[in-house]
């Protein structure tokens, strides 16, 4: 088994984040947030195996499938926020559903 | 019999709680009974106590009572308790005496005023507070009866509230008074913490053994208590109050402006004339401070129209002589002075106020006149009063009392020829003004008409007052006219660390060429007045009239400027200050961070926009920084 190379990995890891976070903040739409949070997660947990494999841990993919179970979970959680805000607001235009009078 | 102590100022206070608590309801005849009987059942068992205390002195001339610890701090530990001694014994003797004689005045003088519950219940209060400051153990206590007596001094001078007048003489009676009461507190604390007790007589004791004669501590500590004494006494510089606080009704004149509260420093420098004795510095400047009190106080009087201000003037006078007494060691000299000028005061007044009320509230001089015909018992009773105010020779008290004050102020290790020049030329004025006074109000042509004559309750005690000032003065003879020593002697018990160096100094003959010069001058002044004020008035007013008269005539009336003089160095520029800071300068500093808060609120309220993305960016941005920190520091 090739040794995965480190740098190459946590600059992928790091891309990805980079990506997932302009699209928390760039998206307005809140699919697309929560789908962006998702890239940014998967982007942590490519730097754990990238880690784990450096240091000949299994820890590193123990945690990955952690992270698989709390993202499965997330978006469950997610997504019935999602649909109650439509029935709220009747929008998924997260930047017309603030409420502050500020 | 000595455990009665407790009670003496226990009545009073009782009297003041019926009064303040049922006086609206309860009959007139009632009011009168508890607010002069409960200072008469004071003054019985102050002489009950007397009884006991000179037929069966208790060990060191001291009774101490303890009735309670106050306050437990630490190593402080105040108590409420009572000392006794000569010198208490005689203050609160004088204090429940003359005070009983003033409230039965008052039921007559006072009958016709609607708040009649209300003056009584200040004058007991005031009969309280003055019982426990001259009984008090220890300064704390003394403190409470002396911020006492100048409440009830306030509440009795702007008794007659609506007068707004009467309330700015309240209002400057206590302010100024209150200059003095800092000084002494901060004098309080300075004793506290350098010696650690405040009970007097630990306190002297510490004095003696921890500071030694001439001690710098001792001449300041000295010279701070010197200061509240001047304040409650009106003396230099602090006199101004007094003569305006005769706006107050006439018996409250008598009784605390002249009799009682206004000898308080008088009592309070006796009281720790210990300390004093440590510090010759502080001596000399009691004795200037009462000699040029005396001088000032007896010229202001020669030139005023209201028969109180004259009054008023020579109280002042009275207590610069009792300080120059202190200031020369002469201890019970001036505790004698106090006793008698208590007697002649109070019955001055007392006189005072009988004509005033007989002329409806008519307090100018020069329109009374010829009164000792309408008004025999008060006019002969305000001329036994005058006669001892100016110390004629022989015949009454304050001929003996004033003496023994002069020949000490001569003859005592601390005196001086100045000192004895300054006194002997106060005593000439004092009898040119009080017989002026007499001679204008009532000789000459009657100039109004007696409305009302006054009535036994008023008469009665002038009559023993008048009494008092004639025969009191035979219980302290000089010892080359009957050599009578019964008040020195029980005085001594009081002073006994202070040696009465006016006796031991004394040079035979040499004493008698100084009474004969006191008793020429008072019967000069008598003279004088009668010359100028009777007999040739034009020459009084000829004499006023050139410029320099007139000149020197106003600045006497106005007590030497000294009014004008605090209006332009301290309330002037007060009043500029405060027109200038009117948005209040130090306001501005609070609102100033008020301001600021509200300022970084809104900025900061900006970011709250509810806006996820944005709060994600922030986060973002805060993160990045935190990291960036970590990274590269």
């Amino acid at each position: 088994m090739t040794v995965l190379p480190v740098n190459g990995g946590l600059v992928l890891a790091a891309g990805l984040f980079a990506i997932g976070l302009l699209g928390v903040l760039v998206r307005r739409n809140l699919l697309y947030t929560l789908m962006c949070v998702e890239i940014m997660m998967n982007a942590a947990g490519l730097a754990f195996v990238v880690a784990g494999a450096k240091w000949g841990q299994p820890d590193g993919q123990v945690f990955f499938i952690f992270i698989l179970t709390v993202a499965a979970a997330e978006v469950a959680v997610g997504l019935a926020l999602v649909n109650q805000i439509y029935r709220r607001f009747h929008t998924l235009d997260n930047d017309s559903t603030s409420s502050m009078r500020g | 019999m000595l455990n009665l102590l407790w009670t003496i100022p226990v009545f009073p206070f009782l009297g003041f709680l019926i009064l303040l608590f049922f006086g609206e309801r309860l009959p007139r005849k009632i009011l009168a009974l508890v607010g002069a009987g409960s200072v008469g059942v004071s003054a019985a068992v102050t002489s009950l106590v007397a009884y006991a205390f000179i037929t069966n002195p208790p060990e060191g001339h001291a009774f101490h009572q303890v009735l309670w610890t106050w306050i437990s701090v630490g190593d402080f530990h105040p108590q409420i308790a009572f000392y006794l001694d000569a010198l208490a014994l005689v203050m609160a003797g004088v204090v429940t005496g003359v005070g009983f004689l003033i409230h039965v005045y008052s039921i007559e003088y006072m009958g016709t005023d609607k708040d009649f519950a209300r003056f009584f219940a200040c004058m007991n209060l005031f009969v309280f507070a003055m019982l426990v400051l001259v009984l008090a153990d220890n300064l704390l206590l003394l403190y409470i009866g002396w911020e006492g007596v100048g409440l009830c001094s306030y509440l009795l001078i702007g008794f007659w509230y609506r007068e707004p007048a009467n309330c700015t003489a309240a209002q400057k009676a206590f302010i100024v008074t209150r200059v003095g009461d800092t000084v002494m507190a901060i004098g309080f604390f300075l004793l506290v913490v350098q010696l650690g007790t405040l009970d007097v007589q630990g306190l002297m004791e510490r004095a003696q053994s921890e500071w030694g004669p001439a001690s710098g501590m001792a001449t300041l500590a000295a010279l701070l208590l010197l200061g509240g004494a001047v304040g409650k006494s009106g003396q230099l510089p602090l006199q101004t109050w007094l003569p305006d606080a005769m706006a107050g009704p006439t018996p409250v004149s008598a009784l605390i402006h002249a009799a009682t509260m206004v000898t308080a420093g008088v009592y309070l420098i006796a009281r720790t004339h210990v300390l004093f004795e440590l510090s010759s510095t502080a001596m000399m400047a009691v004795a200037v401070v009462g000699c040029l009190t005396l001088l000032l106080a007896g010229f202001s009087a020669l030139v005023q129209t209201d028969i109180k201000r004259v009054l008023a003037y020579s109280t002042i006078s009275q207590i610069g002589y009792m300080f120059l007494a202190l200031g020369v060691g002469a201890w019970s000299a001036a505790m004698f002075h106090f006793m008698t000028h208590a007697f002649f005061k109070a019955l001055l007044f007392l006189a005072a106020g009988g004509v005033i009320h007989a002329l409806h509230d008519e307090q100018n001089m020069f329109k009374m006149g010829g009164l000792w015909k309408q008004l025999p018992v008060v006019f002969w009773t305000f001329l036994i009063g005058s006669a001892a105010l100016a110390g004629i020779p022989l015949i009454d008290a304050g001929f003996y009392s004033k003496d023994a004050i002069l020949w000490a102020a001569y003859s005592s290790e601390h005196g001086s020829f100045l000192l004895w020049l300054g006194a002997w030329i106060g005593a000439i004025m004092t009898s040119i003004y009080t017989f002026r006074m007499v001679f204008i109000s009532f000789f000459g042509e009657a100039k109004n008409h007696v409305h009302h004559k006054p009535g036994l309750t008023i008469l009665i005690p002038l009559i023993i007052l008048a009494a008092l000032s004639l025969v009191a003065g035979f219980i302290e003879l000089p010892h080359n006219m009957g050599h009578i020593q019964m008040f020195s002697h029980f005085m001594g018990t009081a002073f006994e660390s202070a040696g009465e160096h006016a006796q031991t100094m004394a040079e035979p003959g040499g004493e008698a060429m100084f009474q004969i010069l006191a008793g020429v001058g008072s019967l000069a002044g008598v003279l004088i007045a009668w010359w100028f004020f009777l007999k040739n008035p034009a020459s009084a007013d000829s004499l006023a009239s050139t410029p320099t008269g007139s000149r020197l005539h106003h600045f006497w009336k106005s007590g030497w400027g000294f009014d004008a003089f605090y209006d332009k160095v301290f309330v002037q520029p007060f009043r500029w200050i405060s027109e200038v800071n009117k948005a209040d300068i130090v306001d501005g500093f609070y609102s100033a961070i008020a301001g600021a808060t509200q300022l970084t609120h809104s900025v900061l309220s900006l970011t709250q926009t509810g806006r996820v993305r944005w709060y994600a960016a922030w986060v973002t941005v805060g993160s990045v920084m935190i990291l960036g920190a970590l990274l590269f520091k």
